[in-house]
């Protein structure tokens, strides 16, 4: 079994990678190894509560959040500082995470065996 | 040293496709494994065999084409990113009732999955993006 690390970058609209990136987090996990995702800078308020995609005329996404438990994915890390910098805080984002400083954050990555940023 | 390679831009629009091919190519040349690239994103419009790029330019797809042949490497395209943006294989066309086929040589369409295992069995997976 491999470490597997998704980092998501970006904001969840405005580019199609977080989107994306979830579904390979979809598919990856029927592969039983060893799943965590992290979220920095703007990639943070893909889990924000309260999204509105009307205008956009996308799929709100989000909810697919609160169904990574189901498949055996509930390690998610957020950078504490792009929270805080954003005027969030873990009380806003659709899931349970673990809010992490960034010294944490680079220990996290340096234990993986394979880092999928997106 | 085996190697997996992760293609997430276009050609053209970004150096990421370019960078990914010279990491491919001189990888290679020292003797490591490239045991597959897989595209993903708008990375999958490398593989399109209609781009006609200026003749004093660089042919991406064409050099991604001949690298594979030379090398025997697996060009893996993911099929949900390429059917957003109108990429296909003679099999998909048909079941899509399209008039024509896209990929290009040495390129073929399959799923993420096929992505999983490439970090599953690489010594290490090299990510090319934004």
């Amino acid at each position: 079994m491999k470490r597997f690390l998704y980092v998501n970058r970006k904001a969840p609209y405005g580019t199609i990678y977080a989107l994306e990136s979830l579904e390979v987090v979809l598919i990856g996990a029927a592969f039983e190894q060893d799943v965590s995702l992290a979220f920095i800078g703007d990639g943070v308020y893909q889990l924000a509560k309260g999204q509105d995609t009307k205008g956009l005329e996308v799929k709100n996404f989000s909810p697919t959040f609160r169904a990574l438990e189901d498949y055996d994915v509930n390690k998610l890390y957020v950078d504490e500082e792009s929270l805080r910098a954003r005027g969030l805080s873990a009380q806003d984002l659709v899931v349970p995470v673990e809010v992490v400083s960034a010294e944490r954050m680079a220990e996290i990555m340096e234990s993986q065996d394979v880092v999928l940023s997106f | 040293m085996k190697l997996g390679i992760l293609v997430n831009e276009g050609p053209y629009n970004h150096e990421a496709s370019d960078s990914a091919y010279q990491f491919a190519r001189a990888a290679l040349a020292k003797g490591h494994e490239v045991c597959r690239v897989f595209f993903y994103h708008d990375g999958v419009n490398n593989g399109t065999r209609l781009t006609v790029p200026p003749q004093d330019d660089r042919n991406i797809v064409k050099r991604w084409s001949e690298l594979a042949a030379e090398h025997k490497l697996d060009l893996v395209v993911c099929i949900a990113a390429a059917q957003r943006r109108g990429l296909m294989d003679k099999g998909e066309a048909k079941r899509h009732g399209k008039d024509t086929d896209n990929l290009a040589p040495g390129f073929r369409i399959s799923g993420l999955g096929q992505l999983i295992e490439a970090g599953v069995e690489a010594d290490r997976l090299v990510v090319f993006g934004d």
